[in-house]
């Protein structure tokens, strides 16, 4: 028996992974999808279609502006009916496209399939760039800016993120199911583009069949894979480095710094089938699950389908939901609309239901501790909470507010029910505002 | 009995000591630096765009600032400084804030139920508030707690009132709305437009039945540019403000006195 890896601090939450034994079902052809020309961190992708134009699925609808973006392919074949915006899960207006299906669901000319094994690693780079490929685990950054370190910043480890510690959501486990020899290619195929050989894959114990399909997928591949004790969030970059290697990534810095990078395994089946198939990233395995749910499941949506689409697909409703959340229980996004589309980062829509919510009543700190010891990065949530109510943003600064991941522990931890997150959130608003003003001068 | 003894001289021979100190090498204080410290308002609402009242009152002093500067300051105290610095009197026309906003929430529609802090730029934080229009005012009082002289209002249906009496024009909470719809205006100007939504008119009546729908009713009911439009939304030329009878062309009650807005909106 080996020794359990993980990192410091953390809770362990209820998993509700009810969807965990339901395979990826692919659903049926839309009539309409909404697609998100901003679906990444970065500059917006720019429109390079019209309204009125035919394209067809894969085809490039939006170009990537600048090194930090990605472009956007059509999710399926039919007619640009208009250039609009749409709400994002975060509450903001992006622009997007309504593209109209006319059912053929016809393929425009794939990029040529490539060999990996012969291809450089520069053209692997950029056929990554070309497919739109971004991070799949939530913050939806531009892999191949992760896959383009400075040269004095050596990587010497690729871990895969197979851990999926938040709660409910079970797309990755299916994926690592599904599609683990695709899985264990699209980190070869990393690997070979940053020329490292240590590639580790952490996927936590309570997912003993993904374990075991990898192990055996990874044979003879160079792929480790590794157990981990189950932890959140064991799946955030910084923890999940620690567990996996021991290293520490240094307060503001990057996975880089100390010769890391994290990719998800999502990420890794994507990078796959852009270089092996030629295909372009526009569709993803997303959970939809929750109690109101009448069938719980993971699908592999095109993006650009709707959350109303999503929860229809899930055979409806059976009670009324009362807070939608895009993404997990921790840190997913509660949304207030259906009319938000499935994005590149969307792991999972949950439903909750109204006895599943609890409206805490704020009562102030008791200098317990909890949160400090549940704090994955090390800081002092409740202290740092108290100074940021007091609008000393200068001071919690000084004391890392920025390190904060927004994981939520503390506020899970929290006897007293204070909203520790949004406290970090709103000082972490004002250091980087702070920051802007002071490199404006 | 001897340490109230040994007390009693420490404190009169270090009391002695600072009075010597302060005698001979102390600094002079100027004497209409003292007089000007006297007569500013003494809130420290940094209206006036120094640190506080006394940073303002050496500034003057110095000749570095106008006595018209204060917003909070009367206008006879402004002849006083005027008078005592021995310059022209320079007036500022009195100016007042206007939260740009009708939609309370008897007229505008929540999305979403927001649970968190009780702040505005908190609440913007998380999903822009929940409110269905982007540009409206969300209650949560950041202005109030900004405001130094308690001029602003939360209603219990959500929205910001600014009393006009109280208000000196600072303009602190212009900077703390994270929606930016309050602006400052001048005290003599008698409408305003309580809307900041530059969306289409029928955009706007989804989410807000109080809303601005650039219908230009106003425009046509005013003399010649007295309202203007700026896209889809009214504005009125402050330089050149229309009367306040006015208002009655508006139908949604967008265009409305500070008056009115206080009377109407349930307390």
């Amino acid at each position: 028996m080996t020794k359990q890896l993980r990192f410091y601090g953390g809770i362990h939450p209820m998993e509700g992974k009810v969807a965990q034994s339901v395979a990826i079902a692919e659903p049926p052809l839309l009539e309409t999808y909404l697609v998100p020309l901003q679906q990444h961190i970065g500059a917006p992708a720019k429109a390079v279609v019209a309204k009125g134009d035919q394209v067809k699925r894969g085809q490039v609808l939006g170009e990537a502006q600048g090194f930090v973006s990605a472009p956007v392919h059509a999710p399926t074949s039919g007619v640009i009916r208009d250039l609009t915006t749409c709400l994002g899960p975060s509450g903001a207006q992006i622009p997007a496209l309504i593209l109209a299906s006319d059912g053929e669901d016809a393929a425009a000319e794939p990029m040529p399939a490539m060999d990996w094994r012969q291809a450089t690693p520069a053209d692997l780079k950029l056929r990554v760039a070309a497919a739109g490929i971004v991070g799949k685990g939530g913050a939806a950054f531009p892999t191949v800016v992760k896959l383009s370190p400075p040269p004095n910043k050596k990587i010497d480890v690729l871990i895969l993120n197979g851990v999926e510690c938040e709660p409910c959501l079970t797309a990755d486990h299916r994926l690592m199911l599904e599609r683990a020899a695709d899985i264990v290619t699209g980190a070869q195929i990393t690997a070979r583009i940053l020329g490292l050989s240590t590639i580790i894959l952490g996927i936590e114990n309570n997912k003993p069949d993904a374990i075991a399909v990898m192990r055996q997928a990874a044979a003879g591949s160079g792929v480790e894979v590794c157990c981990l004790k189950v932890r959140y969030p064991q799946g955030a970059e910084k923890q999940l480095i620690y567990a996996v290697t021991g290293r520490k990534v240094p307060s503001g810095g990057l996975p880089m710094d100390v010769g890391c990078l994290v990719q998800n395994v999502g990420t890794a089946a994507a990078i796959a089938d852009a270089v092996c198939l030629g295909k372009p990233l526009y569709e993803r395995v997303t959970t939809v699950t929750g109690t109101p749910l009448v069938s719980p499941g993971n699908w592999r949506f095109r993006v650009g389908t709707t959350f109303a689409e999503a929860i229809k697909l899930a055979g409806g409703v059976k009670e009324d939901p009362a807070k939608i959340i895009s993404g997990g229980p921790m840190m997913g996004m509660a949304v207030y609309s259906l009319d938000i589309p499935i994005m590149k980062n969307t792991s999972g829509i949950l439903l909750l239901a109204k006895g599943e919510l609890t409206q805490f009543e704020v009562r102030p700190c008791i200098r317990c501790g909890r949160c400090n010891d549940s704090c994955p990065m090390g800081m002092m949530p409740g202290i740092l909470s108290v100074q940021i109510e007091n609008q000393r943003y200068e001071l919690a600064e000084k004391w890392h507010v920025m390190d904060c991941i927004e994981c939520g522990c503390c506020a899970y931890a929290c006897p007293a029910s204070r909203p520790l997150v949004q406290h970090m959130r709103r000082a972490k608003a004002e250091v980087q505002a702070a920051r802007r003003a002071r490199a404006g001068k | 009995m001897i340490s109230v003894i040994v007390l009693t001289v420490t404190g009169l021979v270090s009391g002695l000591a600072i009075g010597l100190v302060v005698k001979f090498y102390g600094a002079t204080p100027n004497p209409l630096e003292e007089k000007l410290l006297q007569l500013v308002p003494g809130a420290n609402c940094g209206g006036c765009g120094f640190a506080g009242c006394e940073a303002y009152a050496k500034a003057l002093a110095e000749g570095r600032a106008k006595p018209g500067a204060c917003p909070s300051m009367g206008e006879d105290v402004v002849r006083e400084i005027c008078a005592l610095l021995g310059v022209e009197s320079q007036l500022r026309a009195p100016m007042a804030a206007v939260v740009c906003c009708s939609g309370d929430d008897d007229h505008a529609r929540r999305m979403a139920f927001y649970n968190g802090i009780n702040d505005c730029q908190n609440a913007m934080l998380v999903a822009g508030g929940g409110k269905g229009c982007i540009y409206g005012c969300l209650g949560l009082g950041s202005c109030a707690r900004a405001c130094p002289y308690g001029a602003i209002e939360i209603r219990a249906n959500h929205i910001a009132v600014v009393h006009p009496e109280l208000c000196v024009g600072c303009g602190k909470c212009v900077s703390v709305c994270p929606r930016h719809i309050i602006k400052l205006t001048p005290k003599s100007a008698p409408v305003h437009v309580f809307c900041s939504s530059p969306e289409k008119g029928a955009l706007k009546k989804t989410f807000c039945s109080a809303a601005c729908i650039g219908c230009r009713k106003c425009v046509k009911a005013a003399a010649e540019n007295q309202m203007t439009m700026s896209g889809f939304l009214a504005a009125v030329n402050y330089d050149n403000p229309p009367g306040a009878d006015v208002a009655a062309a508006c139908p949604t009650g967008a265009l409305r006195t500070a008056a009115v807005v206080l009377e109407s909106t349930r307390g």
